[in-house]
């Protein structure tokens, strides 16, 4: 395994041998290696190396375009207009030009899960030591970071073992957003190929990321039962001092908990959070509350319930300062990468700080030391939160009314809306006295805050929005099951074969941000649907908060009422944003550890059995972020497909077979080198669904695969052709696409579906040994 | 509001924008003057009515007399089916969008490829970037959005409208079909 690089100088030596000066050694790496697994075909992958794989899965999944903007004004050759077959001054055209904003909204999110990685490892490697050993799951994980196994082939085992990892990440970063620059790269396919490299690299970035902080900060380890915290509005004590911690990176946070913990007071004080520094809070400590996702800051903040609010990096709206100066909140920045213009208080003391904050000398601050942000933050809340009476931003029934008078009906807000949500009849309302449409508007708002700045009288929109639905956020009272990290090696062995076999329906991870089209619901709706039906569902992210912000007719929330196991019906909350990378760590370690592919430096084979043969989705239902955009290339390169909901068209593309096409769906049979047919599965890579009822009977298609065995497939089939009928009506029209042979049909709709059968000229065929890869065809394997 | 100012204020469109259906006459013209057309319909047109009845049954009426095969997403294929009218197919919005941009494709009967796309009822910013997509790579087909609101990516859109005369207009639409 190779270590960081170590050079030293020495200015002059003299000895009996020779006489040195100005010398200078460099050893580029030392080695220690450990890992007795033969090297595959690809380490360390460069942008091109996986081409061939890319391109496989691009003539299959071909990209429809749908420009967000017509024109490129990404040079001072422009503005150029490509409508249709024009071309830039450089002369691109609009399929390349729409790959390439792709790739560079993917590069963005790449960079930013590497950025945080680095962040974490730095951090962890800082206070921890560079020989910390890495621990995912104890003995309970024996393949510790299987991308970075299958990616770099190498098998970390300390925390500086990462380091080259992420150089590597680094390095691929900057080669990738090279070629977004004029006139470099001009095939839009060959943009997309960097696309899915990008992913690849942010997968690896993820797990760093988190294989960090959960081996430094003692996380849950792999735990199927890891502890419930606190979610919701409503389950905050408003009468304590209250902490608010918003984004990503969780250092600061646990310095509070910390502090806090150190000092005696953490029962006296309530530690909340928006985004996944709140998840990855609460695997540092369950006592701290989840608030809600990214959408939930303008509201809570506005509520005025909390007293201190600490920011780190990502998802953090830029007006969190001037939210917080309306309700006299102090804020702490905690990022180089968010200063937000604030005085950089890093080397004050922590007294002079604190009274600072106290004699209203300052309003916010940047404070680039966790454990300086940890004592601040805790000192401070203790000492403003009597001053500040929570003084809130939200008006009273009375005011609200006043203000909805004041309305002229010009429909701004409601144009500015991403949801187009009837707000000025709701307004309407709300100036005769009736606030129940307004509280209606609640659920299915997003917290953009953009009604607000559409109005030209300043009515403050969302506010009203928010203070209509005073009760229901008060009723906010739920529960998540802290994020458990990686699953196990003995949860693999034991559903590997029925995944893979197909008699497990499905891995199906709802994942991403919070941009819904009709609100947390749906989401809460979906997991409910699929953990019934005995699929696996994953959770992560905002998501994950999502999920838990409802409860069953008996009071449960998903996390109570489904077991945190990766087994059939088991709901798998693994964690922050970050943690996704154990979500496609599951699936290749279906193939390293149940079937055994050799997993160092070996994608494309790895990748090759997860496409034909592990029947899982991701569903990003309010995917908004270019983070989500890495995330789910990651996915696609891994041939795992993703859903996402109707706002995902604005990514500007989605990655689409043709069912109708024969040919295009032709797989090598591993066992015979013959090119046979293997059906439309998955028929897509990359799709965006209008409505829940139509993502949820795509997700049940979208985890059939040509390695179905007969029972299994039959499973998946039972499954696609029940939702279809209750959410969409009637047998789906395609079902003679994915039945193969009579045993494929479920017995209890064999009638209607061989009538099916007959109405389409079916003809009976074979499961291949699927492959995509002809070196995988076992009888060239001996040549 | 200007009639052909984007719905949702920020998408702003390119420099090709759609022509405005202001009479019936015109989408009249553009529906006999076409081939092959077809009717993309999404979840939303459940949340009007025309002259008090659903506007589905308005859109019924129209693919009878036009012989217009309607393509429906999901849900919407129970408004139609407890209606006694079978879609032609039902499909996801992207994916019957994106095979309108290929020109070998012979259509859902195999005849030949489609020369009019007829928009309605889909989220508004999804739908604007469909049409989007057509706008740039279906050169054969000319696209229409039936919804009360300006989609400039379109070929031909009703202009931001009052659903009163956005209802007048698609009524008479179809009673001009009869003639």
């Amino acid at each position: 395994m190779s270590r960081k690089g170590v050079s030293f100088s020495i200015k002059e030596i003299n000895s009996d041998l020779a006489q040195f000066r100005d010398l200078t050694v460099s050893i580029g790496a030392v080695t220690r290696e450990r890992w007795d697994e033969p090297v595959g075909p690809t380490p360390f992958p460069s942008l091109a190396t996986l081409r061939s794989w890319d391109h496989r899965l691009l003539a299959r999944y071909k990209p429809f375009y749908m420009p967000f903007c017509d024109l490129c004004c990404l040079c001072t050759y422009g503005k150029c207009d490509l409508t249709g077959t024009k071309k830039g001054a450089c002369g691109i055209t609009m399929p390349a030009q729409q790959s390439r904003i792709v790739l560079l909204a993917a590069c963005v999110g790449a960079a930013t899960h590497t950025s945080h990685a680095r962040e974490i490892l730095t951090h962890t490697i800082e206070t921890y030591g560079r020989d910390c050993p890495i621990n995912v799951g104890g003995t309970g994980v024996g393949v510790e970071a299987p991308i970075t196994r299958l990616v770099c082939g190498i098998k970390p085992e300390t925390l500086g073992d990462l380091e080259p990892v992420l150089d590597y990440c680094e390095n691929q970063i900057t080669q990738l957003l090279a070629v977004t620059h004029t006139g470099q790269e001009g095939s839009s396919l060959d943009f997309e190929s960097k696309v899915f490299h990008t992913g690849m690299i942010d997968h690896l970035g993820m797990e760093v990321a988190d294989i960090a902080q959960v081996s430094a900060l003692g996380f849950p380890k792999a735990d199927p039962e890891s502890p419930l915290a606190d979610l919701g509005l409503g389950t905050i004590d408003a009468k304590k001092p209250v902490i608010l911690v918003i984004g990503h990176n969780v250092p600061p946070a646990a310095a509070i908990v910390d502090y806090l913990r150190d000092n005696g007071r953490a029962s006296d004080v309530e530690v909340t959070g928006i985004c996944c520094t709140s998840l990855d809070m609460t695997r540092y400590s369950p006592k701290a509350k989840v608030v809600g996702p990214i959408s939930w800051q303008i509201r809570y903040i506005r509520s005025g319930v909390p007293d201190v609010i600490v920011v780190d990096e990502q998802c953090i709206r830029t007006d969190t300062l001037f939210e917080a100066e309306k309700i006299h909140a102090p804020l702490i920045a905690t990022s180089e990468k968010n200063c937000l213009g604030l005085p950089d208080m890093t080397h004050e003391p922590a007294d002079a700080i604190v009274a600072a904050f106290e004699n209203g000398r300052l309003t916010g601050a940047l404070i680039l030391d966790p454990e300086k942000v940890g004592e601040v933050a805790s000192r401070l809340v203790l000492a403003i939160a009597p001053k500040r009476k929570k003084h809130g931003g939200l008006p009273t029934k009375h005011q609200l009314t006043e203000l909805a008078k004041k309305c002229t009906q010009c429909m701004l807000c409601r144009r500015a809306c991403p949801n187009d949500l009837p707000v000025p009849q709701a307004i309407k309302l709300a100036a005769s006295g009736n606030l129940s449409a307004l509280n209606e508007l609640y659920d299915d708002c997003v917290g953009c805050g953009r009604c607000e700045s559409a109005c030209k009288l300043k009515i403050p929109v969302h506010s009203l929005i928010i203070a209509a639905a005073d009760r229901q956020t008060k009723a906010e009272t739920f529960c998540l099951r802290t994020g458990r990290g990686a699953i196990q090696d003995v949860e693999i062995r034991k559903v590997g074969g029925p995944i893979v076999l197909g008699e497990i329906p499905g891995v199906v991870a709802f994942v991403g941000c919070a941009n819904y089209p009709k609100g947390s619901r749906e989401v809460a709706e979906m997991v409910t649907e699929f953990a019934k039906r005995r699929y696996i569902v994953c959770t992560s992210g905002c998501a994950a908060m999502s999920a838990g912000m409802y409860r069953d007719e008996e009071g449960k929330t998903v996390y109570e009422r489904f077991p945190g196991a990766f087994e059939a019906g088991g709901v798998v909350n693994v964690g922050s944003c970050v943690s996704n990378a154990h979500i496609a760590g599951a699936a290749i370690k279906i193939a390293s550890i149940f079937a055994r592919r050799p997993l160092r430096g070996n994608y494309e084979e790895i990748a090759d059995y997860v496409y034909n043969r592990v029947g899982a989705v991701g569903v990003a239902w309010g995917a908004m972020s270019q983070k989500a955009a890495s995330i789910a290339a990651g996915f696609w390169r891994l041939g795992i497909p993703v859903v996402v909901g109707p706002h995902g068209t604005k990514y500007r593309r989605m990655l689409l077979g043709r069912a109708d096409r024969e040919t295009d769906w032709n797989v090598y049979d591993a066992r015979s080198g013959e090119t046979v047919y293997g059906g439309p599965v998955p028929e897509h890579l990359f799709i965006a669904a209008e409505t829940k009822e139509e993502a949820m009977v795509m997700i049940a298609k979208l985890t059939m695969r040509p390695n179905d065995t007969s029972k299994g497939r039959a499973n998946k089939l039972a499954n696609y052709v029940d939702l279809h009928k209750r959410l969409v009506g009637g047998t789906p029209p395609d079902v003679y696409r994915f039945v193969r042979m009579h045993a494929d049909i479920p017995l209890t709709m064999k009638d209607e579906i061989l009538i099916h059968l007959s109405e389409h000229d079916w003809k009976e065929s074979s499961i291949p040994d699927p492959t995509l890869l002809a070196r995988l065809v076992h009888a060239k394997r001996g040549d | 509001m200007p009639m052909t100012d984007s719905w949702q204020t920020a998408e702003i469109p390119g420099p090709k924008k759609a022509s405005l259906i202001m009479k019936p006459d015109i989408a009249d013209a553009m529906i006999r003057r076409a081939k092959r057309p077809i009717m993309i319909v999404g979840h939303g047109i459940v949340e009007y009515d025309v002259d008090g009845k659903p506007l589905i049954e308005c859109l019924i009426a129209l693919a009878r007399k036009a012989e217009i095969p309607v393509v429906v997403s999901a849900s919407t294929n129970k408004e139609f089916l407890s209606r006694e009218f079978e879609p032609a197919a039902i499909m996801s919005a992207v994916d019957i969008s994106s095979r309108l941009t290929d020109p070998e494709w012979k259509g859902l009967d195999g005849k030949e490829p489609y020369d009019l796309a007829i928009f309605v009822g889909l989220p508004y910013s999804m739908e604007w970037t469909i049409l989007s997509g057509l706008k740039h790579f279906a050169p054969g087909v000319k696209t229409m959005s039936f919804d009360c609101v300006y989609q400039p990516n379109a070929s031909w859109s009703f202009p931001n409208s009052t659903i009163k005369d956005w209802a007048a207009n698609l009524k008479g639409i179809v009673e001009n079909l009869e003639d």
